[in-house]
């Protein structure tokens, strides 16, 4: 900096600031960070969205509505993956089924990212009894296994998905807390944030406008992760009959529909819904990984 | 004329944990700053410094004694109006010019933040502020809209100086403010900190490690060692009569004008009169 810098100072500062980074350009480090694997789960992400959003304008047959005289029917032109036990279009029901496949998962990863990340930001800022106290409560969820206690809270408050999701979130809170907490408090400590702090400006400005964005990243990554364990997680609660409720299509309650149709020789739906969930966590789960790992969900020991 | 500054038997013990020896970081403490002057604290690197530096602005809290600021007790907790006085009377610049700017913000909002805590003034006139305070440190409005990414590691700490200066208070310390710069690039920052006291009449507490500097700023000084305060007075009497061999030491090792110490030198003589 020695020759450089004492021009810079002298008596024309005749820097060249560099701007903020533009959106191509954090395009391209977006395509480096995830390889050319990377963007392929990119692209299956984007089909089982785009079959969330308007699946069910695309689907030949009724998802919910079948025939007795249809029942399983192999594939063919006009069923594509065939017909279930109920006589409905597996194909239908498999693209109908993305939108209850995701928006649950949605709801538990949202839910997490935001009670996560305001738990964590609390104890941070606070500090000493605030910190202490989060943390056991942290502790106490941590004791149970995800899956149970949110069998605990459908339980309680009835089956569903949106109570089996949040139920589900309560679950996944304690882990992105932990998480987003050590991430924030390296930030905390660092001399801009006391600067700030020796400043007089309060606490949740800070936060919101020092910390929050600095964790941000942590926070996406994380929430990646997570929402590849939720849909599986999802598919259980709807595989034990304690997620959504048939008739509605969704790929865990497929593979609980098909158990019967299994044990009889026809696996086909079971088989497509499984098949439907495996790939999309498993894309999810690669971005999530190049994005950040499983360390950012908190899920590294597991 | 008042001291701004009083401290008194001020202690602080660090305690790591159970199995490292507790660290006495201020031992009996005290120090009386005049309203307006410079008071340089210098000592070997652990001596206390930044302890005593983080005491006195509230970061850390003391385990006994007497700090006072304008009259004022000074403590760590301190309700929201009190700490927007409290910003309005002592500031502190830090030693590391690159944690101490937001990495992901333009420079300028870390000013612009601070006259939107403490004054009424609209978005255009906070600009205008900025642009002024950023041109007091010898900064264009270009800087104000980089990244600290962009900017060395002087015009990192100018914009430190500037968002210290931001609020207007009456004292600010200066932890190593220099330290981490260049020689040349050193004496400009210091020559502006030197300006900026004389024009607003300021006080400042100003930490080094390095004696060189002493002369050029301070009126008088305290020399620090383990905790302890092992001399004080006018800035010319101590260094030019040291009564104890450690200041004659730091004398020492402080490099001449123009002059630069290789690396090592002067930890290895701390060492050997630490043993
Ligand atoms: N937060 C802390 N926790 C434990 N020990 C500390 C802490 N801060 C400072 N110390 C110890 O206190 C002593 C004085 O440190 P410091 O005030 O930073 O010295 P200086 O600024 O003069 O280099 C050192 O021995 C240091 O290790
Ligand atoms: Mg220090």
């Amino acid at each position: 900096m020695t020759s450089n810098e004492s021009a810079v100072l002298g008596t024309q500062p005749a820097a060249t600031p560099q701007r903020l980074p533009a959106a191509a350009g954090r395009l391209t480090s977006l395509r480096r960070r995830l390889g050319w694997v990377g963007i392929a789960c990119a692209g299956i992400v984007a089909v089982v969205v785009l079959a969330a959003l308007a699946g069910q304008f695309l689907v030949p047959y009724d998802p919910t509505v079948g025939s007795v005289t249809q029942r399983h029917l192999g594939y063919s032109a006009e069923h594509l993956l065939g017909t279930d036990q109920a006589g409905r279009d597996i194909f239908s029901r498999l693209l109908a089924g993305a939108r209850t496949s995701l928006i649950g998962p949605l709801i538990v990863v949202i839910t997490t990212a935001v009670a996560g990340s305001a738990l964590a930001l609390a104890a941070v800022w606070f500090g000493g009894k605030t910190d202490a106290f989060i943390g056991r409560v942290l502790d106490v969820l941590f004791a149970f296994p995800s899956l149970l206690l949110a069998i605990l809270g459908v339980a309680i408050f009835g089956p569903g998905i949106v109570t089996a999701s949040i139920a589900l979130a309560v679950a996944y809170v304690p882990y992105s807390a932990r998480v987003i907490r050590s991430v924030a408090l390296r930030e905390r400590n660092l001399p801009y944030v006391k600067a700030a702090e020796l400043q007089g400006i309060n606490g949740l400005t800070i936060t919101l406008r020092h910390v929050l964005p600095n964790v941000w990243t942590q926070i996406l990554t994380g929430s990646t992760i997570n929402f590849g364990y939720a849909i599986v997680d999802l598919a259980a609660l709807s595989f034990l009959g304690l997620g959504i409720q048939p008739p509605a299509a969704d790929w865990g309650l497929m593979i609980s529909n098909g158990q019967e149709s299994l044990q009889q020789g026809f696996p086909e739906q079971s088989l497509y819904a499984g098949l439907c969930i495996v790939v999309t966590v498993a894309a999810m789960a690669y971005i999530g990984e190049r994005l950040g790992g499983r360390a950012a969900a908190g899920r590294s020991k597991q | 004329m008042a001291n701004i500054i009083e401290v008194a038997g001020l202690n602080k013990t660090f305690r790591m944990s159970s199995k490292h020896e507790p660290v006495r970081a201020l031992d009996d403490v005290a120090v009386s700053v005049r309203e307006g002057s410079c008071m340089a604290v210098v000592g070997e690197s652990g001596s206390g410094k930044t302890t005593l530096a983080r005491v006195l602005v509230g970061l850390e809290t003391k385990d006994s004694g007497e700090v006072a600021i304008g009259g004022n007790p000074v403590t760590a907790s301190l309700k929201r109006k009190e700490q927007r006085s409290r910003a309005r009377a002592i500031q502190m610049v830090f030693q590391d010019p690159n944690g101490s700017l937001n990495r992901r913000l333009p420079v300028g909002s870390a000013v612009d933040e601070v006259l939107r805590a403490h004054f009424p003034l609209t978005a255009v006139q906070r600009r205008e502020r900025v642009a002024e305070l950023f041109a007091s440190v010898g900064l264009n409005e270009g800087h104000a809209q980089s990244l600290p990414s962009a900017l060395s590691g002087g015009q990192k700490q100018r914009v430190a100086i500037a968002r210290a200066f931001a609020a207007e208070p009456k004292i600010i310390v200066l932890d190593e403010a220099v330290s981490a710069l260049d020689v040349s690039v050193q004496a400009q920052v210091l020559e502006l900190l030197h300006e900026l006291r004389r024009d607003k009449g300021l006080t400042y507490l100003f930490i080094t490690h390095d004696l060189s500097v002493v002369r050029n700023i301070a009126d008088d000084v305290i020399v620090m060692r383990r905790g302890q305060v092992l001399e004080r007075g006018p800035v010319g009497d101590v260094l030019d009569r040291p009564l104890t061999a450690y200041t004659r030491l730091l004398l020492e090792c402080a490099p001449k004008p123009g002059w630069k110490p290789r690396r090592g030198v002067i930890e290895h003589l701390n060492s050997e009169i630490a043993s």
